[in-house]
């Protein structure tokens, strides 16, 4: 056993330095499509063309992106005659409209410790895994004070991932049901977010705010885990919340 | 007759394997050789289905692969049984042709090889309703209680898109109980767990510390990818392919794109099947990497589970380093991969992963003197080399069981062919053979990866030309988790008529219950972790 001590002792510590500084690890995000000014009047065309989710939108002779059904395919910058803006960050989780004001009358109660209650309405294993990261010594969640907890009668947050299949509708609800109030729900990924590649369908719905209010979305697919601790750091106003949507850049006048 | 049912290997070889089946059925079946598939269609009437699938699984030592099911309007029903063995024999394709007005198929579910059927059988009945005579345990599989009755689904006058109203009844699961002692009960866990743990359902039936038997149920998950699919350009399709198993996202990727260019007689550039090959290894590596993290994590050994952790978020870095996903989603295409490796990337790539097999090394070195460790993995969770075979379970698993299938090593795809591959097996058929097993395939999946990267050919990474046309393909990749089977049928826009998948997952939780009938409660978690299955991948 003094071996796994001394192991341990040895690795050191891995933590991430955010949120206290960015981290910039190379591969600790896949980044993701911003809103892009484009030269070629025909590239917003085939960029909205190209994308199989619907997530860009043209806009001031540029495109606007919609994060919420953007599933990280790529197919807006590889292989294409104007590339999408591919920005690196992590800072992705942004605040559902209706849930502003309530998040900010209730955030001084949770304080510094919340308890996370996880559930899986059908998401695809990448969201679970990246979520499970978050438990891992990069990234190391309860150094900011967050819990998974074994019960719903003790959850502060329900963190809900894929796009609500038919037979997790009831579940979903139960659990949130469950929860004591004042609750919070964090989407996490594009699924939850707006159905991504599988909803809405007979099978699925198109994401969990179909069946409970969603107060923060993590939008990625799948989100990286620092996207997710962002999400959790927004749903107490540790963080200021990101953008939904990515407008496209307004042409500036007058430059040379 | 017992001459012919002894056959040896090269006897059952491509040519020859009609002729066989001819003179073993006498005009009962009609056998013939499809060159560009390397299969041989043997069609046969309900009345000898029985006996011929018989015939390949105990005589012949075939494995059963998948069923596919297609609605043939206005003939009726088709339904192929593939069937696989090793290089040297063919695919055996058994179709089975049905009338429309036919409704009912006989089951072969209570062969000796009859599990392997089973819930195929179950799955077409609740998705096609076709019923299957003999069956004993159908209805409510996939579609859970509260589905309404005679709506099937993946029938084509389902309209997918269409949604269902939500039905507010309360879903009451009775499975049938076999334990009738005294103070016997039935422990309920899921489908939401106190974890990141997937969807599912199992009831323990106990009658205090030890449990007797566990009455799994999955499906919690059913997106009805299959279904959504149908209809969809190929390109858009891949897509559901990647991201039904986010986990195995390449593999399942790599068989779709497999399948379309089997149609489309498409051929990769050498570099693309080279860079296949190695993200494909190097999915391997991360799952399995995973796959130990979640056995560490299950007895609660804090320090090994930090170590399998890290070595797993470093694999996740290095992917996204290297395609720009941390789960590779969008590397694979029809044709050949959409991204290339500079020799930077490669470089990266080779020093990693060599430092990354060396750390696996030494994890595994330290495990294996970790008392407490081995007392909960080792004969926990056994599965018998007799049971495995007749499961026909598949990937890490049977292999841990005595079952040394490998679809690389069989049917070697991409640059597999060139890959100097031993498969590692191991006879216990318990967790901790398991865990060896993962072990090894991580082991060689890194020296893969050096050895590809070492002899990687310049040159183009996609086909010229990607022309799209008919046709149907079934295609086998060892996802990480064992075999996957995809059957893809397109038609002349390039539209996907049929999407069929066999996920390895699927194919292995059939066989979890062997493994946790008569254990400890506090070893329902290891059991669990040392299966290291995917609900997601399962459920489709």
């Amino acid at each position: 056993m003094a071996n796994w001590v001394l192991k341990g002792l040895r690795t050191g510590v891995k933590s991430s330095a955010y949120p206290n500084r960015p981290d910039d690890a190379p591969g600790v995000s896949p980044g993701r499509p911003m809103g892009t000014r484009l030269k070629s009047p025909t590239a917003a065309d085939e960029l909205v063309a190209r994308c199989p989710t619907q997530a860009i939108a043209r806009e001031n002779g540029g495109i606007a992106i919609d994060q919420g059904r953007c599933i990280h395919c790529s197919r807006c910058r590889r292989h294409v005659g104007e590339a999408a803006a591919w920005e690196p960050g992590y800072e992705w989780a942004a605040q559902t409209s209706d849930a502003a004001t309530a998040l900010r009358k209730l955030a001084g109660m949770f304080g510094r410790s919340l308890h996370v209650r996880f559930v899986d309405a059908g998401a695809c294993g990448a969201c679970m895994s990246e979520a499970r990261q978050i438990n891992n010594p990069y990234y190391n969640m309860h150094r900011l004070g967050f819990f998974i907890t074994p019960s719903p009668r003790s959850a502060d947050i329900l963190l809900v991932a894929g796009p609500v299949s038919d037979a997790m509708r009831l579940p979903l609800r139960k659990t949130y049901d469950a929860m004591p109030t004042p609750k919070r729900v964090v989407a996490v990924g594009a699924c939850a977010a707006s159905g991504g590649v599988f909803g809405p369908s007979f099978a699925a719905l198109g994401g969990a705010a179909e069946i409970i209010p969603v107060d923060v979305v993590v939008p990625g697919c799948p989100p990286p885990p620092l996207a997710i601790l962002h999400g959790l750091l927004v749903a107490v106003e540790r963080k200021p919340p990101s953008a939904l949507v990515s407008a496209a850049p307004r042409p500036t006048t007058g430059s040379a | 007759m017992a001459m012919l049912d002894r056959i040896d290997d090269d006897a059952a070889g491509a040519a020859s394997f009609p002729e066989l089946c001819r003179s073993r059925w006498r005009g009962e079946v009609v056998a013939t050789l499809d060159e560009a598939q390397r299969a041989c269609r043997v069609e046969c009437g309900p009345a000898h289905l029985r006996d011929l699938c018989q015939w390949l699984t105990r005589d012949l030592d075939f494995a059963f692969a998948t069923l596919v099911v297609e609605q043939t309007p206005p003939t009726g029903w088709s339904l192929l049984y593939a069937f696989y063995k090793d290089a040297k024999s063919p695919w055996v394709h058994v179709e089975l042709k049905l009338d429309a007005a036919v409704s009912a198929v006989p089951s072969i579910a209570d062969l000796f090889h009859g599990p392997s059927f089973d819930w195929h059988e179950r799955e077409v009945e609740d998705l096609f309703g076709l019923h299957f005579e003999g069956h004993p345990r159908l209805g409510e599989f996939i579609l859970h209680e509260d589905w309404p009755e005679g709506v099937n689904p993946m029938r084509r006058d389902f309209d997918a898109r269409k949604r269902f109203e939500p039905r507010a009844m309360e879903p009451k699961w009775e499975p049938p109980t076999i334990v009738t002692a005294p103070g016997a009960f039935a422990m309920p866990i899921g489908p939401v767990f106190s974890d990141f743990a997937e969807s599912a359902h199992f009831l323990l039936e106990s009658v205090g510390e030890d449990v007797i038997r566990t009455i799994p149920r999955f499906f919690y998950k059913y997106r009805g990818v299959e279904k959504i699919a149908e209809g969809q350009p190929a390109d858009r399709a891949l897509l559901l392919a990647e991201r039904f198993s986010g986990i195995a996202a390449f593999a399942h990727g790599l068989a779709f794109c497999q399948a379309v260019e089997a149609i489309c007689g498409i051929k990769p550039p050498p570099r693309a099947q080279a860079l296949r090959t190695v993200f494909a290894e190097l999915e391997r590596l991360r799952s399995h990497a995973a796959a130990i993290t979640g056995i560490c994590n299950s007895t609660a050994l804090a320090v090994a589970t930090s170590q399998a952790a890290l070595i797993e978020e470093s694999l996740l870095r290095l992917s996204c380093e290297i395609t720009g996903h941390r789960y590779l989603f969008g590397s694979v295409v029809p044709g050949g991969m959409a991204c290339d490796l500079s020799a930077m990337d490669c470089r990266h790539l080779t020093d990693a992963v060599f430092g990354i097999a060396q750390e696996l090394r030494s994890l595994l070195q330290m495990l294996r003197y970790s008392s407490s460790f081995l007392d909960r993995l080792e004969e926990v969770g056994i599965v018998t080399e007799d049971k495995a075979r007749s499961y026909g379970l598949v990937g890490p698993i049977a292999r841990a069981s005595g079952v040394a299938r490998d679809i690389r090593k069989l049917f070697p795809y991409a640059a597999y062919g060139s890959v100097d591959l031993s498969v590692p097996v191991e006879q216990e058929g318990d967790g901790y053979a398991r865990l060896r097993v993962l072990f090894a395939e991580a082991e060689q999946s890194a020296a893969i990866i050096g050895g590809v990267l070492s002899s990687l050919t310049e040159g183009a990474v996609r086909a010229d030309h990607v022309r799209l046309r008919a046709g149907a393909a079934l295609m086998a990749v060892e996802a990480p988790l064992g075999a996957a089977f995809h059957w893809l049928r397109l038609d002349d826009d390039g539209k996907v008529i049929r999407y069929r998948v066999t996920p390895p997952s699927f194919t292995n939780w059939h066989g979890f219950h062997l493994a946790a009938e008569n254990f400890a409660f506090q070893d329902f978690p290891i059991i669990l972790a040392s299966f290291g299955l995917s609900n997601a991948e399962c459920d489709r």
